[in-house]
């Protein structure tokens, strides 16, 4: 019996090391941290499988690494008048399975987003803003919006085209399954690599697709293993298993730095890590030694945590320098970001004159609520902050959980301050304004993340006008103004902005992207 | 033998359903899935909307009655991740984790006995009582911390073997098992022998303890008087006595290897139900959590059964006894 262990072992050692020597030229495997939920652009609004969709399907517009706006199968597209925009589409392009792109594929897209089933988060939010739609000719296209919407346009770069022809009739007159896309049949799109294999948990395989109206891509086959756990997926890495890899762990970064076989590419990300604070009423869940009252109904309170945090030493001492303290919701050089904002200065004696003069010269006990398992080192953040806190008198202790649990607890609005963080999809300012500080309102889909219950009227009319002026220019301005009204209000207290990396085989470079998406277009040949 | 069979299985029912329920309300009461998956971008409106889509708005207890209702159709409701049935996400996984399981056990088995008979008819020899150490260390040594230091050896440094993930795969009677590929054995060797370390230290000990006990017998002593090769005896005479001991603890051992394989499975990166569960888990996503212990549970139920059935083929007592009742 071992006679047949040996040589299954043997074999399988000899194997290996051929294994390891057959690294195909134009082959690229990437190890990600997480996997699509399924192939069905339209199912799943997520991280992953947006970045899985770029590479299938296309959008009428796409977004760059920054999140700037290009043509994609939208050639150019403009606003008639404030409810009515001219999409002009890109003729000759032709789906994954010959069939041809016109605007009736658009169309019927829009139509099938809100109806797919049990999607656990729709991609509706991006297309309930069209009132109609008319196809002027097969490559013009004509949208209605019941008020001006000027994000529209970045709206519908998260929308996947698909083929009409080839899906319509796949569920008896139905719209298309899910099940119908992951198991290919389905995934037929206009994007630069086709769909091969998908086998979950296993890997996902792509092909290039030589008639890509963009040029043909750079890879000839792409595969993406998931490998959730940091330490396997850098193992992975160092083997030569994978070409590349999303999110080394923030402690394993030095070491990949200085091994000359691999290199490190870093970007900043849209993301940014903020304490949000209740500011509702006077009864919060998680303040003590205040006789009731809630102190961050104060400016002056609010003001004084701001100042008594050293942003710079989070930053450099806990995220090991990758990150970027932040001064307001979005990086500047976003569009909408005020340039005139500044990190704020740590000043522990200013925060307890101000405690002081709100009536809190002993401070009062507190508790910062948390994820663990969200986002890059975030208990480890909160207990940086609540060190800082106590230090200027505020006794604050850590609730940490995992984010299933945290997230729950938040929007029961269980936490009187608690971390979070803000990825905009739309990388421009109203996202994270809109979300996280204008007053909840569900009909005008206000303040969905706005768990401290920040309401400031000025604030809210300026989004309010923003959102409704299609003038680029002058809406920038205003996301400006009003970036700058909620941070001088100590709304919301921005903290870092995340940097997201990506580690590759030495001959490889990686274009980081702002919305932290690992796609293959992005890794190209470093010579 | 019947009615013992019948009452087997009325318990195991018992037991799967007592199981679900506790499952059910326990991930009901963390949290709401829809808080976890849906995008931070979607407004109060679809947050609602998505909490109805999934049918989470309704009571737990018509959310209950609709699965119990669905479950004996043999529906166990859908994925709320990937939207397909969650029986089908675990069966398409659960080759990948029963090859582990099936290597992992044979490795153990065969090496196993193999050195525990060594160590057994030779307790005082060097190569005995060093084996004797090294099931010690098999038994302390942690899962993940032995993976990742096979990794590092093997694939980081020696790089003969791939890191992680399941190899190539070719279709067997409609399962997809990497066992008939080389790619697939070179995927295969690292993670079996991780999660195999455990339980071949288990059964060193096991069979070691049985051979000593069985070498002093009378009937082994007659069998050397006899003249029987030294082979023969210990293949035979011995080696079939101290199986009883082996099958039933391997038995129990090869359903929590199924089952939990989750260390070994995230380490290695391998596709099996392990790595689904511990997802799901993360996900709040109640149906696949439900069905896969719910699929435990069975599979435990037939494990036992098997090696209640593997007594009587070893132990004629077992039959006789049987019969009798």
């Amino acid at each position: 019996m071992n006679r047949t262990l040996a040589v299954l072992l043997g074999g399988a050692l000899a194997l290996g090391l051929v294994q390891a020597g057959t690294a195909q030229a134009d082959e690229l495997v990437i190890g990600v941290g997480s996997e699509p939920s399924a192939i069905d652009p339209h199912y799943h609004n997520l991280g992953p499988n947006n970045a899985l969709k770029e590479h299938i399907f296309d959008g009428l517009i796409k977004q760059d690494a920054q999140q700037r706006l290009q043509p994609g199968l939208a050639e150019s597209w403009e606003p008639l008048d404030d409810t009515t925009w001219q999409f002009n589409l890109r003729q000759g392009v032709t789906f994954h399975d010959g069939t041809p792109f016109d605007a009736e594929d658009v169309i019927y897209t829009i139509e099938r987003v809100p109806n797919v089933p049990n999607s656990p988060s729709s991609f509706g939010i991006y297309t309930n803003a069209i009132e109609s739609m008319e196809a002027k000719d097969p490559h013009t296209l004509i949208f209605k919006t019941p008020g001006p919407r000027p994000l529209l346009p970045t709206e519908l770069s998260n929308i996947a085209i698909i083929s009409k022809e080839t899906v319509a009739d796949s569920n008896g007159g139905d719209w298309p399954k899910t099940e119908g896309f992951n198991d290919g049949s389905l995934a037929v799109g206009t994007g630069p690599y086709k769909f091969k294999e998908f086998v979950k948990g296993d890997r996902l395989v792509l092909t290039a697709n030589a008639d890509y109206w963009g040029g043909a891509p750079e890879w000839e086959q792409v595969t993406f293993k998931p490998i959730t756990s940091d330490g396997p997926r850098v193992a992975a890495l160092l083997s030569g298993d994978v070409d590349v890899i999303d999110n080394p762990p923030t402690q394993d970064l030095p070491r990949l730095e200085s091994d000359p076989e691999v290199s490190v590419y870093s970007g900043l990300s849209n993301r940014v890590i903020y304490l949000h604070m209740d500011q509702h009423a006077d009864e919060t869940p998680g303040v003590k030694g205040t006789d009731g009252k809630n102190p961050f109904k104060d400016v002056r309170v609010r003001e004084a945590v701001s100042k008594a945090i050293d942003r710079k030493a989070i930053v450099e001492k806990i995220m090991g320098g990758v990150a970027v303290a932040a001064e307001q919701l979005l990086p500047q050089g976003m569009y909408g970001a005020s340039m005139d904002l500044s990190v704020e200065e740590y000043d522990p004696e200013a925060a307890k004159a101000l405690l002081a003069e709100a009536g809190y010269p002993d401070g009062f006990e507190l508790v910062i609520g948390t994820p663990n398992d969200r986002y890059i080192n975030d208990e480890k953040v909160a207990q940086a902050a609540a060190q800082f806190l106590s230090r200027v008198g505020i006794k604050t202790g850590v609730d940490a959980s995992t984010k299933s649990v945290f997230f729950k607890r938040r929007n029961d609005f269980e936490f009187t301050v608690y971390l979070a963080g803000w990825g905009a999809g739309t990388g421009e300012m109203s996202s994270p304004l809109r979300a996280l500080v204008a007053t909840p309102d569900k009909d005008k889909g206000y303040g969905g993340t706005n768990r401290g219950r920040y309401s400031n009227p000025e604030l809210d009319a300026k989004i309010e006008e923003a959102l409704a002026t299609l003038d680029d220019a002058e809406r920038e301005k205003l996301l400006q103004e009003a970036s700058e009204l909620v941070v001088k209000d100590y709304g919301i207290l921005p903290l870092h902005y995340e940097v997201t990396s990506w580690a590759t085989r030495k001959g490889l470079a990686y274009e980081p992207r702002a919305d932290q998406y690992t796609m293959a277009m992005s890794v190209t040949k470093a010579d | 033998m019947l009615v013992y069979f019948i009452r087997r299985l009325g318990q195991s029912a018992l037991v799967l359903v007592v199981m679900a329920l506790l499952v059910f309300v326990g991930i009901y009461a963390i949290g709401n899935p829809v808080d976890v998956l849906i995008s931070p971008e979607a407004d109060l409106a679809e947050q609602q909307a998505t909490v109805e889509r999934l049918g989470l708005d309704k009571p737990l207890w018509e959310q209950l009655w609709l699965f119990l209702v669905n479950a004996l159709g043999g529906d166990l409701g859908r994925s709320f991740v990937h939207g397909e049935p969650a029986l089908q996400l675990i069966l398409d996984r659960l080759p990948a984790t029963m090859e582990l399981a099936l290597v992992a056990l044979v490795f153990a088995v065969t090496v196993g006995v193999f050195l525990g008979l060594w160590a057994g008819l030779r307790p005082d020899s060097l190569l005995g009582r060093s084996i004797m150490t090294g099931s010690i260390l098999g038994f302390s040594l942690p899962n993940f911390w032995l993976g990742l230091m096979l990794i590092l050896v093997f694939a980081v440094y020696l790089q003969w073997l791939p890191a992680g993930g399941r190899g190539d795969t070719v279709d067997l009677l409609g399962i997809r098992t990497s066992l008939l590929t080389l790619d697939g054995w070179s995927h295969l060797l690292l993670p079996a022998i991780t999660l195999a370390l455990y339980k071949t230290s288990l059964v060193i000990r096991l069979a070691r303890a049985g051979t000593r006990e069985v070498a002093l017998q009378d009937y082994v002593k007659f069998a050397r008087a006899k003249g029987l090769s030294a082979a023969r005896v210990t293949y035979v005479h011995v080696l079939k006595n101290i199986m009883i001991p082996v099958v039933t603890v391997i038995g129990l051992e090869l359903g929590s290897m199924i089952a939990f394989a989750v260390v070994t499975e995230t380490v290695f990166a391998w596709p099996g139900i392990g790595k689904l569960l511990i997802d799901s888990i993360v996900n709040l996503d109640r149906p696949v959590v439900v069905a896969y212990l719910m699929m435990t549970v069975f599979i435990f139920i037939l494990i036992n059964l098997a090696v209640d059935l593997l007594y009587s083929l070893l132990d004629p007592r077992v039959r006789l006894s049987e019969a009798k009742a």
